[in-house]
């Protein structure tokens, strides 16, 4: 069990090459359409991190990060297909991405001015006026967005020759994007500035009396957050080659707080399971037609059978999906060490528990 | 000879919410060095003196002097870079942290003042790196000076009380302030925690050259740890002196006890 190799124990090598295999070879034996949808996949998980950042670890229930989607996803449409810039043109794909996130972080901190006078369940409506509000500006504003007909864009096609399908290197940017940007996120998180966020979501008072000004770090965690929305955004509609208004509805925004809620507030692999969820199970719901719940037939009602599966794993899991790996993985190891005659570690659940963040009416309140 | 400059002076304060008025033009003088007690009946107005210091609460009128200068010019967040931190009367800790998380945030403005700080931790820049691991090897050497290092990895939900106040006392030193104000630091604790809890109080005093200003109902307490003490009635003092001095004024123990045409109404 102590095994090591170059300093790491083997156990972690050894995840970490499946995690490597499974992740290369995903791209390369699925069909086309999987393969984009498991690069959706590293879109949404970005979008997540993002939510993340401002409402597991910030405290800040937002309903409205779609609306910063929207926002990277029409700057990136409308710079690289339909506003040509003086002497440089259309801009290519890969530039508009950091531009998305930007113009979108722009958004988020003004966003975040007027979101400080309000708490729990009042911003979380005021975020949900947002994300309504989003679709009809876009399809009210057509001479700039394009309307209801939305902007077409050409495929991206992988760069430097590579002998990759256009899903397959779309699979691949969207992750690496999605590493990259996770790094920063958790090294934030870790830092004096995730403390400062995280103090501010358990005890307001005391954060201010600790030194923590509520007005700069909620709207840098907004600004943030939608840096991170902004990006998911652009990749999102290079991944679809098309944006429309209807790609924002609020459906969008209330997806991206199932998905972390679902992956497991302030947890940092949350956002993973997140985002393979909420693409994942609409797909399953849709393919199990004929599936019978006695005289209910629940095929190809994807709604109904998400709904089921939400209210599963929020009455059974209240810490999401990583919440309740956990939980296991500390059973397990609490009955191989006792398996062993090793006396027991005094960890007990509960403690364990509390740092996994909160219930979402923990936050609401 | 120029009397020295107090390090603390609360001069002329008064603090009224719509009509009632929680503290009537009170003015004392802390010099540094000093643990002062301040004692009072429920609703004498200690703790809306001490949210007056942290510019939770606006006094109508009056003034507060820290080092010579005016507490009222500071935003909330930066009284604590002033030098003056506190703790509280019901538990104020992010319950979803751990010990030691909790006493990071308490280093919060010291580790630095940057608005731009997010930047280089996002990098991990070895500035950073370095920032973080002198205010965790801080944070650890305080919690081991009030007793609770074993702890420090643990989160706070579901400690004993006892152990959460000494995290927020660690909290509040981290700071390095100096001034440190204690909200009714005896409070709900037994017997023998009282008793330790004097020792640490004295300990921490000379240990880190701290100013204290302390609220508290446990006489006790007050009396054995306490240079000065203030007593507050309905707003107004109505004494200050040695703790001996204080018990034997027969106002302070009227508040306390009530005189006999009180009687009925108390």
């Amino acid at each position: 069990m102590n095994a090591r190799v170059a300093g790491f124990p083997i156990y972690t090598l050894v995840m970490a090459g499946v995690a490597l295999i499974v992740f290369i070879g995903i791209p390369l034996t699925t069909n086309s359409f999987q393969t984009f949808q498991f690069a959706n996949v590293a879109a949404f998980v970005i979008a997540i991190v993002g939510l993340n950042i401002l409402t597991g670890y910030s405290g800040q229930i937002s309903l409205g990060n779609g609306a910063f989607m929207a926002v990277g996803g029409y700057t990136t449409a409308l710079l690289a297909a339909k506003w040509p810039l003086p002497f440089i043109g259309f801009v290519p794909y890969g530039y508009t991405i950091p531009l998305a996130g930007l113009v979108a972080a722009l958004l988020g901190f003004l966003i975040g001015i007027p979101a400080l006078r309000l708490r729990g369940i009042y911003l979380a409506l005021a975020t949900f006026a947002l994300a309504l509000a989003v679709t009809p500006v876009l399809n009210n504003y057509d001479g700039f967005t394009g309307g209801h007909a939305g902007v077409f864009m050409k495929s991206a096609t992988p760069p430097f020759g590579l002998d990759l399908s256009n899903d397959q290197w779309l699979y691949f940017m969207c992750w690496a994007i999605a590493a990259i940007l996770y790094v920063p996120a958790f090294l934030m998180l870790r830092s004096r500035t995730g403390r400062a966020w995280m103090a501010i979501r358990d005890s307001e008072t005391a954060a201010v009396s600790s030194g923590i000004s509520l007005a700069y770090y909620k709207t840098l965690a907004f600004g943030i957050s939608a840096f991170y929305a902004g990006i998911a955004g652009s990749l999102f509609v290079i991944n679809n080659a098309y944006v429309d208004p209807d790609s924002y509805s609020l459906a969008l925004s209330l997806t991206l707080l199932i998905g972390l809620v679902i992956g497991g507030l302030a947890n940092v692999w949350g956002p993973i399971l997140g985002g393979l969820l909420v693409v994942w199970l609409p797909y399953f719901a849709e393919k199990s037609a004929g599936f019978r719940l006695g005289p209910i037939s629940l095929g190809g009602k994807p709604d109904i059978e998400f709904g089921i599966v939400l209210i599963l794993i929020v009455f059974f899991a209240p810490n999401g999906l990583t919440g309740l790996i956990g939980r296991g993985i500390r059973w397990y190891r609490s009955k191989r060490d006792a398996g062993r005659g090793a006396a027991p570690l005094p960890a007990p659940a509960v403690l364990e528990e509390a740092t996994q963040g909160g219930e979402p009416s923990e936050i609401i309140g | 000879m120029i009397a020295p400059v107090a390090l603390l002076s609360v001069r002329d304060l008064t603090v009224r919410f719509g009509g009632i008025v929680a503290l009537d033009g009170v003015s004392f003088d802390v010099e540094k060095g000093v643990t002062l007690g301040l004692i009072g009946p429920n609703g004498a107005g200690k703790t809306t003196l001490f949210n007056a210091i942290t510019r939770i609460y606006r006094p109508q009128s009056g003034d507060i002097l820290f080092d010579g200068e005016s507490l009222l010019r500071s935003q909330r967040h930066d009284i604590i870079r002033r030098g003056i931190a506190r703790t509280f009367q019901n538990l104020e800790l992010f319950r979803r942290m751990t010990v030691l998380d909790n006493v990071l945030v308490g280093r919060h403005t010291e580790i630095s003042r940057s608005r731009w700080y997010f930047l280089p931790a996002a990098l991990g820049l070895p500035s950073v790196r370095r920032a973080e691991r002198m205010a965790r090897e801080r944070a650890l050497e305080i919690l081991e000076d009030v007793g609770i290092a074993d702890l420090a990895h643990r989160p706070v939900a579901g400690l004993p009380f006892g152990t959460l106040k000494a995290v927020e006392l660690a909290r509040g030193l981290a700071s390095d302030p100096r001034l440190l104000l204690l909200d009714e630091p005896a409070g709900g604790l037994n017997h023998e925690e009282v008793a330790d809890l004097v020792g640490l109080i004295k300990h921490i005093q000379k240990r880190y050259d701290l100013t204290l200003l302390i609220v508290e109902h446990h006489m006790n307490l007050v009396m054995k740890v306490s240079d000065q003490v203030v007593v507050l009635d309905f707003g107004k003092k109505i004494a200050e002196g040695s703790p001996r001095e204080v018990q034997e004024d027969k106002r302070v123990i009227a508040a306390y006890l009530g005189t006999a045409e009180e009687d009925g109404a108390a």
